[in-house]
């Protein structure tokens, strides 16, 4: 059986399981550590096909839209997918989902009174181009208040999902905006252990992507595991 | 160990509101799904199975919020990775069901991948109060499970955490226990 090419997770850019000032990790994640597995057969990932997508889900101001534009900060979401060793990550299927302008989730369950927006959904996809980019146009979300703590509020955020080459470098993450002011409140958010890592959720507004009388953009990278180029260099 | 330029983003939690983008069908939610609990396919030939379950925390209730996506070889066993393949072995659905808090996987028995395999699927398991994503394995109580090499690495009292008990023919039920007393096992892959 081959060896698994794949790197591990890399646990200095990781949260830990459990980590208390985010309550809800308390008692849903394992006291066992993860059992570390190595000979495994590689895994391919499932791919998603473009054909099987509408192209208007890249665009989260049009794809919910009934009658209005949706109220809020039109902004674009740019960046590239690469591995750890820089290669171009293509046609990778990327979801996103997010509050509204005023901070309100469509989600049925959510009790934040704010308003929802008739023509906005918040969710999304696309696939990387061949060189490993995305864009989506959405628009900004807001915070919003949760009950983890007194006066918890979460920063502005999109989350994100992301299908890799294989069935171990998926990932599921939440992309920041530059300047909040509630990072250093945010239990989600510091429970990454190194701040640098912190800083890479953080998209970086771009002037030269900034598109002129239309929207402001920012760039967010991702960076999934890597795999050795070829089972012969191992 | 292998060398690296770039540093792996960091994982967040999928959080509570996931079901109007991952799951949209499901929910009943007006946005395209692109996998739901049901892998089966008009015309293909297999044997049909359901697999039941639910997530648990350690307090031992049962997560309404948790979202699950399994990934199977074909029953001959191979995987099929393009999406528009007569059978394309992967599924998603998340646990907040009206009747059963739980999910309820309609699907194929998976063939095995090689020799030293038994069939099984792959799982990955997402929630509020997870900053990561946990991966395990299912397997079948009514398989031969000692030629498999990977569960081989698992501690013999642990296996069975990774087995799916046979409820009825083609009924598959699997709890998946993230904290505490018959703890699941999970893999670092």
């Amino acid at each position: 059986m081959a060896t698994n090419p794949w790197n591990k997770r890399d646990w200095s850019n990781h949260p830990k399981m459990i980590y208390p000032d985010y309550k809800s990790t308390i008692y849903r994640n394992p006291k066992n550590k993860l059992l570390n597995i190595n000979d495994i057969e590689e895994i391919p990932s499932p791919k998603f096909l473009e054909t099987s997508m509408r192209t208007i889900d890249s665009d989260l101001t049009k794809n919910a839209k009934k009658d209005h534009d949706p109220i809020g900060e039109r902004i674009i979401v740019l960046g590239k997918v690469i591995d750890e060793f820089g290669r171009a990550v293509p046609e990778c299927l990327l979801e996103i989902w997010q509050a509204n302008s005023a901070g309100r989730y469509v989600h049925r369950e959510e009790v934040h009174d704010a308003p929802l927006d008739p023509n906005f959904l918040g969710a999304g996809m696309t696939l990387t181009d061949k060189d490993g980019n995305y864009k989506f146009t959405t628009i900004k979300p807001g915070s919003y208040p949760w009950g983890n703590h007194h006066n918890a509020w979460r920063p502005a955020h999109i989350h994100f999902s992301i299908f890799g080459r294989s069935f171990v470098d998926r990932l599921v993450t939440q992309m920041y905006f530059e300047g909040d002011p509630l990072f250093k409140y945010d239990p989600i958010f510091n429970s990454i252990p190194d701040k640098k890592a912190q800083n890479r959720l953080v998209a970086k507004f771009s002037i030269d992507e900034t598109i002129p009388e239309f929207a402001h953009a920012y760039i967010f990278n991702i960076v999934l595991r890597g795999r050795e180029a070829t089972p012969m260099e191992v | 160990m292998k060398k690296n330029i770039f540093l792996q983003t960091s994982s967040q939690t999928v959080g509570p509101f996931f079901a109007y983008g991952l799951t949209a069908q499901q929910y009943k939610y007006d946005f395209p799904s692109l996998a739901t609990g049901n892998l089966r396919n008009k015309n293909f030939e297999g044997q049909e199975i359901s697999i039941k379950g639910r997530v648990i925390d350690g307090k031992g209730d049962p997560l309404h919020d948790a979202m699950i996506e399994i990934w199977q070889a074909d029953p001959q066993g191979n995987y099929n990775t393009d999406q528009e393949s007569d059978f394309f072995g992967f599924g998603r659905m998340g646990t907040g069901g009206e009747d059963f808090i739980g999910f309820n996987f309609l699907t194929y028995k998976p063939g095995k991948i090689n020799e030293n395999s038994a069939p099984h699927i792959n799982l990955t398991v997402f929630a509020r109060g997870m900053l990561n994503h946990l991966f395990t394995r299912l397997y079948f109580s009514d398989e031969d499970n000692d030629i498999d090499k990977i569960l081989h690495q698992v501690e013999p009292k642990l296996r069975p955490t990774l087995i799916a008990e046979k409820t009825n023919e083609g009924e598959y039920y699997f709890d998946i226990i993230l904290q505490g007393e018959n703890e699941t096992v999970f893999f670092d892959i």
